[in-house]
């Protein structure tokens, strides 16, 4: 979850962001529109390959892999018993490939040249009133979010351990939800005091 | 020095049980370099320095820097002030230092490279550059707080209003943080409880049940509010 970005040199490295997000889509979407097993294997290949290009560390594509086995391998069950086996395995292979060719995209770019890309291609939509900057902003913070919110559930949990509370949802829901909430108001503070939103 | 000034500035909050004052009206003109804000939990200390750059709004009254009304030019004031809060973990909103820091020059440098080379520098000045690439989650508390700290003043604000910056920081955090504080060009206004730091600034205003209870030199300042906790208990 935590900052996935691993500075580096490599060609994938100092390819700019559109022609990397337009790579990755183009490739996603042939991964989802050929439908065919072997096919499935070469596309995994391929995001392999790009992983080993852009040296992203095994232990980071792993965890990658590891967060969306369980969802490939139901899909792909449901897949197998509709349609058979070598469409489980189609599923299963395509969804891996996805995965790693997004970490990829994701290991070889730093937040800020995202958001500045993002600032670059929301331009036109100044236009009509909304401010390029803030959907920056707000995609980042959104990204950031996540592990933040993961400490704090972390956090509220062991609370509710500590006090001997168990494992009745209740102890830990409602202040988790609290300290969420007051979280979002700190950091909105924080961008304020920042003078980040301002303009 | 840029002047920080109240004209009976009040604020009060409307609870179920009515309404609750949180400063009284309050007037105070700071030009000091370094001002020490101390007294109580929930006395009232920490919404008066959240006056100054427009985190709270007064409800009656007005809050002016250098010239400048908060409540009606709230941008020009946030540019001039700086904010640093007691948990780093809230104020750090990206995933690593440097882009943390490159996050509060976006306004200043429009170019990605030339921003990034800044950040850089300013990372090294708070010692913080061989952390440029670590997550902001991986540091410690002591250097999340630099690294907030960093960040804001990136931005080169004329005033810092720093709110117990160091509450939550180890003996040597808490020394390295408050000289830090006190060696700034910047104006300070430090809400503390560590009065050894609060000795230090050349000023000191003690607040007490949502009142300024004392205003004048450091030393005396310091004793007065620890006199006021000896007649309370």
């Amino acid at each position: 979850m935590v900052a996935i970005h691993q500075p580096g040199d490599t060609l994938l490295h100092r390819l700019p962001v559109g022609p990397k997000l337009a790579g990755l889509g183009a490739l996603s979407l042939t991964i989802v529109l050929v439908r065919s097993a072997p096919a499935s294997l070469l596309f995994l290949a391929v995001a392999l390959g790009l992983a080993l290009l852009a040296r992203v560390r095994l232990p980071l594509l792993l965890t990658a892999a590891r967060g969306v086995l369980l969802i490939a391998l139901v899909a792909s069950l449901v897949q197998g018993l509709f349609y058979g086996a070598g469409k489980a395995v189609e599923t299963f292979v395509d969804l891996l490939a996805l995965t790693l060719a997004a970490v990829v995209v994701t290991a070889t770019t730093p937040v800020n040249a995202m958001l500045d890309a993002l600032v670059r291609w929301s331009g036109p939509l100044r236009h009509v009133g909304v401010p390029p900057e803030r959907v920056a902003l707000t995609v980042g913070l959104a990204v950031q979010a996540l592990p933040g919110t993961v400490a704090l559930a972390l956090e509220t949990r062991d609370a509710a351990r500590a006090r001997g509370l168990g494992r009745h949802p209740r102890a830990y829901l409602t202040p988790f939800v609290v300290r969420v909430v007051a979280r979002a108001h700190e950091t909105g503070d924080a961008l304020a005091a920042r003078g980040l939103g301002d303009d | 020095m840029p002047v920080l000034e109240l004209h009976a500035a009040a604020v009060t909050v409307d609870t179920t049980d009515g309404e609750r004052v949180v400063l009284h009206p309050t007037t105070l003109r700071l030009t000091e370099r370094r001002v020490a804000v101390i007294g109580a939990n929930g006395s009232g200390k920490s919404t008066l320095a959240r006056l100054f750059n427009g985190l709270v709004e007064p409800t009656s009254g007005r809050v002016v820097v250098d010239g400048l009304d908060v409540a009606r030019e709230a941008g020009a004031v946030r540019r001039r002030v700086g904010f640093c809060f007691t948990d780093p973990a809230a104020q750090l909103v990206m995933p690593t230092c440097v882009e943390d820091v490159e996050l509060s020059l976006r306004r200043h440098e429009r170019n990605g490279a030339q921003r990034r080379a800044r950040a850089l520098e300013v990372l090294e000045r708070y010692g913080l550059g061989q952390h440029a690439d670590v997550s902001v989650h991986a540091l410690s508390g002591g250097q999340k707080q630099l690294l907030a700290l960093a960040g804001v003043l990136a931005a080169e604000p004329a005033v810092l209003v720093a709110d117990e910056p160091t509450t939550l920081l180890d003996l040597a955090n808490t020394r390295r943080v408050g000289d830090l504080l006190l060696g700034l060009d910047q104006q300070l206004l430090l809400v503390t409880h560590d009065l050894d730091l609060a000795a230090r600034c050349d000023r000191v205003v003690v607040v007490e049940d949502a009142r300024v209870r004392y205003d004048g030199p450091a030393e005396a300042g310091v004793a007065d509010y620890v006199a006021s906790v000896a007649e309370r208990s």
